[in-house]
């Protein structure tokens, strides 16, 4: 119990240092971005008249002190009146996001999660062989993973896409030339994983040599450990003690450092959507610093960040159940 | 991960028989850090004497579109300007923005790290959690729009803002460290023995976790110049600098793809990728040869019947 109270409290502490900071940058904008962003809403369409003070309240550029405005913010943040997006006038940006962070979820965990179990058990494999032909694959893991997503995103448009082989979608995540409307049909379906194809493959080719590289460096340690040994001694099958011996502890520290690679992974996936023109929140997020929708900027990279406090908690909790000893309070 | 491995090692710990020449010469006989060192030296060299034998990089006028030829050898851009000029001169931004950024985040990373390590108490208690905060909120949302916000162009406050955000992980580590250090018998005899902090802190304590230290730059290094690739193709580039991730975005917004001038995207990833391989390397070999536990050997191998 009290382990599940610190983790809480932890990521309790970190979502507000978040909120703190998406409250305190916006400082950082020279001029008043206020009026910019009003006169830019009032070129694209009728305005309503209290976006003014509702983007103020937001960006925490309100009168009084810090501590009136950071009220304001937290009051408005509270009734999720993120404002309007100004490069999608009048789409509001909950609306943006809500629309967009599905898919960005949805391709980025599943990529993510298959990425991990590849690299795991590849890892794994490649640790137990040690010293052997298969240890050759490290360095090409460290090219792999020293490649710019998006750069490898590029490549596989290239090759797949636009120029060598014409079989796959380049771009979108949908068929949006066709009447396809994003709904639970087979045909939505079918072409929505079909686009999601390229941009899954290079967070998987990307990302899988961290995970190999970190699997496979414990499982080589954890082999020099005694008890590993002393389970050869009693002459348990190979297959058991690679898995249920030393895998099973040598996995823990990839766990563990799931925080950092997700962190990567999101990075990663940012610059990788623009290149896809992926309908995902990576994609709105580079559309908004285009076009210096502030409001939009704000509200996504909050959501970014709770998300990816969240999937920690998560994986943090699923950590204490693995591995009992963390459970202990010190 | 692989940084914190090394901290499984004993500072100074050695095999049987084992002196300080023997991991020397186990350093020489390590071919991924003699491949991770020509690597690396080739793209220092190239950084720091390449742009003098270039021709100016942003010179257009020459075919556009142009394929890989004699004259251009890895062919023009759109508006005629030569790839391989400004592949070279880009080396040099490229480079720096890594090792500036790496070298403050290593910095700022030694303070908060050895600092909370060695204090411990509250002060431990609130800079460990700083850094497990820094370390689990994503760093390029953050970068982006602190970019998008202040709209500063120029190399340093790009190294400054990168390096501010990247420092957490090292930390984390060199708090381990610094914990497993201060209570041995040398520390505390120094300490006893009245020297100053300053002296206990960076003759006795640092040279110990230097070799993390070396490994978290190397790291650095590669985490800086992906970021800085991905933030200028996204645009958050300064367009008067060429670099890489410049390359890439002027090339994608030109449509390059479409055109299919392979040679125009492909070298400046692959110089990333490349340097990022050499990088990697070394830090890879200096972990098997700091930590033992990861040490292969090749003819143990018909001892333990596991390995077969």
């Amino acid at each position: 119990m009290r382990f599940l109270l610190r983790k809480v409290g932890f990521y309790l502490i970190a979502a507000w240092v978040a909120v703190t900071l998406n409250f305190l940058l916006p400082q950082l904008i020279p001029g008043n971005p206020v009026e910019v962003l009003i006169a830019k809403m009032q070129q694209a369409g009728p305005t309503p008249p209290d976006e003014a003070q509702i983007l103020t309240k937001l960006l925490g550029l309100g009168t009084g002190n810090i501590f009136q405005k950071y009220w304001g913010y937290l009051d408005s943040l509270a009734h999720l009146r993120l404002g309007l997006s100004v490069s999608d006038f009048p789409t509001p940006v909950a609306t943006e996001i809500s629309s967009s962070i599905y898919w960005t979820l949805i391709l980025v965990g599943t990529a993510t999660v298959i990425s991990f179990v590849l690299g795991i058990v590849g890892g794994t494999l490649v640790g137990w062989k040690r010293g052997s032909k298969l240890d050759a694959i490290i360095p090409a893991t460290t090219l792999l993973t020293a490649m710019p997503y998006f750069w490898f995103g590029l490549i596989l448009v290239y090759v797949f896409a636009t120029n060598v082989f014409h079989i796959l979608p380049a771009s979108n995540g949908y068929n949006t030339n066709s009447s396809l409307v994003p709904g639970w049909s087979w045909a939505f379906f079918g072409s929505a994983v079909q686009h999601a194809i390229l941009p899954a493959l290079s967070i998987i080719v990307t990302s899988v040599g961290g995970w190999l590289l970190g699997m496979r460096n414990m499982m080589v340690a954890t082999l020099s450990d005694d008890y590993v040994v002393a389970a050869e001694a009693k002459g348990l099958r190979s297959s058991r003690i690679m898995i249920g011996y030393a895998a099973r502890n040598a996995v823990l520290p990839s766990i563990s450092g799931f925080a950092i690679s997700l962190g990567f992974v999101v990075s990663g996936a940012i610059a990788m959507e623009y290149v896809f023109s992926y309908p995902g929140i990576g994609f709105k997020l580079v559309q908004a610093v285009g076009s210096d929708d502030y409001p939009l900027m704000q509200g996504i990279f909050l959501v970014i960040t709770l998300a990816v406090l969240a999937a920690n908690l998560i994986v943090d909790l699923l950590y204490g159940v693995i591995d009992p000893r963390t459970r202990i309070a010190r | 991960m692989t940084a914190s491995s090394i901290a499984v090692a004993e500072p100074g710990a050695r095999l049987p028989g084992e002196g300080r020449g023997g991991r020397l010469r186990a350093a020489f006989r390590s071919r991924r850090l003699i491949v991770g060192t020509a690597i690396v030296g080739f793209f220092v060299l190239v950084a720091v004497i390449g742009p003098f034998f270039i021709s100016n990089p942003n010179q257009i006028g020459g075919p556009q579109y142009a394929g890989p030829s004699l004259h251009y050898w890895l062919g023009t851009t759109q508006t005629g300007q030569d790839v391989f000029a400004q592949l070279v001169v880009s080396t040099r931004a490229s480079l720096e923005i890594g090792v500036g950024a790496a070298l403050l985040a290593a910095f700022v990373s030694i303070v908060i790290g050895i600092t909370g390590g060695y204090a411990g108490g509250i002060v431990d208690d609130v800079l460990s959690l700083l850094s497990n905060v820094v370390l689990v909120i994503p760093t390029l949302p953050l970068v982006i729009v602190i970019l998008a916000y202040v709209k500063s162009n120029g190399l340093l406050p790009l190294i400054v803002i990168i390096a501010l955000t990247s420092w957490a992980a090292s930390a984390r580590v060199l708090r381990a460290q610094t914990l497993s250090v201060r209570n041995r018998e040398y520390v505390l005899s120094a300490r006893a023995s009245g020297e100053r902090l300053w002296r206990i802190v960076f003759v006795e304590i640092m040279p110990n976790e230097l070799p993390i230290i070396v490994s978290n730059f190397i790291f650095g290094m590669i985490f800086a110049i992906l970021t800085q690739a991905a933030l200028a193709f996204i645009g958050l580039g300064d367009p008067t600098l060429l670099t890489w991730g410049n390359m890439l975005n002027i090339a994608y917004s030109d449509e390059a793809l479409a055109i299919g001038a392979w040679w125009w995207i492909i070298p400046p990833g692959l110089c990333i990728a490349l340097l990022g391989m050499g990088l990697a390397l070394i830090n890879f070999s200096l972990d098997e040869l700091l930590n033992p536990r990861l040490r292969v050997y090749r003819r143990a191998r018909a001892r333990t019947p596991g390995a077969l």
